[in-house]
């Protein structure tokens, strides 16, 4: 059975890959599907509950919800993808040459693994951000350059096995290059779970830039984030519940939606590993 | 077992030392100084001024001169003064924060392990069935959430709804003329969210990985071994199999001490509680360099002794792994 075959059995795959799918959309059509304008302002409906006109209420500033959660899904979209992008990028680079290579580069770069490791990763975000000023793009590169050792991990051991392999041999036998060999031969062989653990990176980082925006470190209002409007769901607590209900439940729906697609693809991938 | 011990305490010297190294570099390198800050709050200061200010904070020396007088400082527990104003050392004011983060950490690793074991055994000698599903949708569903929205539903809802638990700090008003006995009730009430909500997340994890380690030793030959020389499936599952499987969980638990650390820095915002993440976060929004800097290398420092404390409980648990 092949991998399309073996990914569309599995239900909960397939739903992951909907959610994925229709965030894509929602974000590209974002302009035309908007009821409202994300940042106008109405003093006559402020704090209005959700109705047939503010299907998820309005802010604190009568702004539409609806509206703003919108174009807060093409925000932590564009903020997933970029900081993997750039995670995957290093994780690759380093695991590559870590496993390839071998000796005193792999020790080195294996510490520094290890040193990354120990921080939590929330607080060295948190500082690098704060001294950064807050921007989504200093966002999308902080939690990219906090996140890449899990794939190195994984590509340096995925070369490692591959490295021994007949046709790598084979290859060095006639004389290729070692880039030619890492980039042309070992890594398309890796780039599996590379791709299982880039989905499931998505997942975490809209988990990341939702709470540094909801801290007020992350994506600075007026611009609309589902972190930022939770935000002000917590300064109204008990009076504006829909503030604090459907952003959550947007950012629940995104990750939940990554999370199934990545696991999907790693159960597709290799029947075995299915837990 | 001693052998094993030191070469394992040898490796966090040099982990150490680049701990520091990396917390030094991302506060140093990066452009905004605390002088700055000082100045936006206060817009008559003069530049001759700010340059005192640097002067006094011994921010005019280069950069590696900085980092070594830093380290020197380290080895005292010395991590100079807060720029806040109390100017208090940054040491004595994580020191107070400490007991609290740590056993609000604690105790959510306490009800991780409690909740997530069964969890993940029961899954996985149900395999397939609908219990097992049902695990695994809550498990997806523990994987996803925002531990901060959930915080907040929460407080809406138990907290400022039915009025059940209280919402923020950790005691309430009068605290100090209660019992003991009152005093620890109020005081578990106060825990009693962000504790739960905190483990909420990694509940999900572990269970899963639970149920994989145990899926993985119920194949082994030992335990067909078990079955056929007739032992009842209890003692197959809970005496054979289940304490191999928890092998591998003491490593993972050491491994989720950062996600809980960094974690504390919301839910102690959230719930305004005086841990070491709200003085880290409150560092922050002040740009108090040495604070940050302290917190940083305390947090790490707090994780490479989960995962020292984790390696050890399981070499002690698993003879292999010490003569390996």
């Amino acid at each position: 059975m092949g991998f399309w075959s073996r990914f569309f059995r599995d239900r909960l795959a397939v739903g992951g890959l909907v959610i994925v799918l229709a965030l894509f959309l929602i974000s590209a059509l974002t302009p035309f599907i908007a009821p409202y304008d994300p940042s106008a302002i109405d003093v006559d409906n402020i704090l209005a509950s959700p109705s047939a006109g503010h299907l998820f209420g309005t802010d604190e500033l009568g702004r539409d919800v609806f509206t703003r959660m919108l174009y807060g899904a093409g925000i932590s979209l564009k903020v997933g993808f970029v900081a993997v992008g750039i995670a995957t990028l290093i994780g690759v680079l380093l695991g590559a040459v870590s496993g390839y290579y071998g000796g005193w580069v792999d020790m080195v770069i294996m510490r520094f693994v290890d040193i990354m490791l120990c921080f939590p990763s929330f607080f060295l975000i948190l500082a690098v951000i704060a001294f950064l000023e807050p921007s989504i793009f200093n966002i999308m590169a902080v939690i990219g350059l906090t996140s890449w050792m899990g794939i190195t991990r994984l590509v340096r051991a995925e070369f490692l096995s591959l490295k021994e392999r007949d046709f790598v041999l084979a290859e060095k036998a006639m004389g290729a290059s070692a880039p030619r060999i890492i980039f042309l031969h070992i890594l398309p062989n890796a780039m599996a779970p590379v791709l299982v653990s880039a989905t499931l990176g998505v997942a975490s980082a809209v988990l990341v830039e939702s709470a540094l925006s909801f801290l007020g470190i992350g994506v600075q209002p007026p611009t609309p984030s589902w972190g930022n409007i939770l935000t002000q769901g917590q300064s109204t607590l008990g009076v504006a519940w829909w503030l604090s209900f459907y952003p959550g439940m947007a950012i629940l729906i995104t990750v939940l939606g990554y999370n199934l697609l990545g696991e999907g693809i790693r159960d597709a991938i290799d029947p075995r590993l299915r837990g | 077992m001693l052998r094993y011990l030191l070469k394992r305490l040898a490796i966090l010297v040099p982990t150490f030392i680049g701990i520091t190294i990396v917390c030094f570099a991302v506060i140093h390198l990066a452009p905004g100084e605390p002088t700055s800050m000082q100045a936006e709050l206060n817009p008559k200061i003069t530049p001759e001024a700010i340059e005192q200010l640097k002067r006094h904070y011994g921010l005019d020396q280069p950069v590696h001169i900085r980092y070594l007088v830093w380290v020197k400082n380290l080895a005292k527990l010395d991590f100079g003064t807060s720029i806040s104003a109390d100017a208090r050392p940054v040491w004595d004011k994580i020191k107070e924060r400490l007991p609290i983060t740590i056993s609000i950490n604690v105790a959510s690793m306490i009800i991780i392990f409690l909740v997530s074991i069964p969890l993940g055994v029961i899954s996985a000698v149900r395999r397939g069935s609908l219990l097992d599903r049902s695990i695994t949708v809550f498990v997806f569903i523990g994987f996803s959430v925002p531990g901060f929205w959930l915080a907040l539903i929460c407080m809406d809802f138990l907290g400022v709804r039915l009025m059940w638990l209280p919402i923020s700090g950790i005691h309430s008003q009068g605290y100090e003329h209660l019992g003991p006995f009152a005093r620890a009730l109020d005081l578990a009430r106060h825990l009693a969210l962000p504790v739960l909500i905190s483990a909420f997340g990694s509940l999900a994890g572990m269970s899963r990985y639970m149920r994989s380690s145990m899926l993985e030793i119920i194949r082994q030959d030992y335990i067909l071994t078990a079955r056929a020389k007739g032992l009842s499936e209890r003692a197959v599952i809970y005496r054979h199999a289940m304490r191999n499987a928890l092998l591998p969980v003491i490593t993972i638990l050491g491994l989720s001490v950062p996600g809980l650390i960094g974690g504390s820095v919301i839910f102690e915002s959230i719930f305004s509680i005086p841990g070491l993440g709200k003085l880290f976060y409150d560092g922050i929004m002040m740009r108090d360099y040495n604070l940050i800097m302290g917190s940083l290398t305390i947090g790490a420092v707090l994780t490479l002794l989960g995962n020292l404390i984790a390696d050890i409980a399981y070499s002690v648990a698993d003879p292999r792994i010490r003569a390996s």
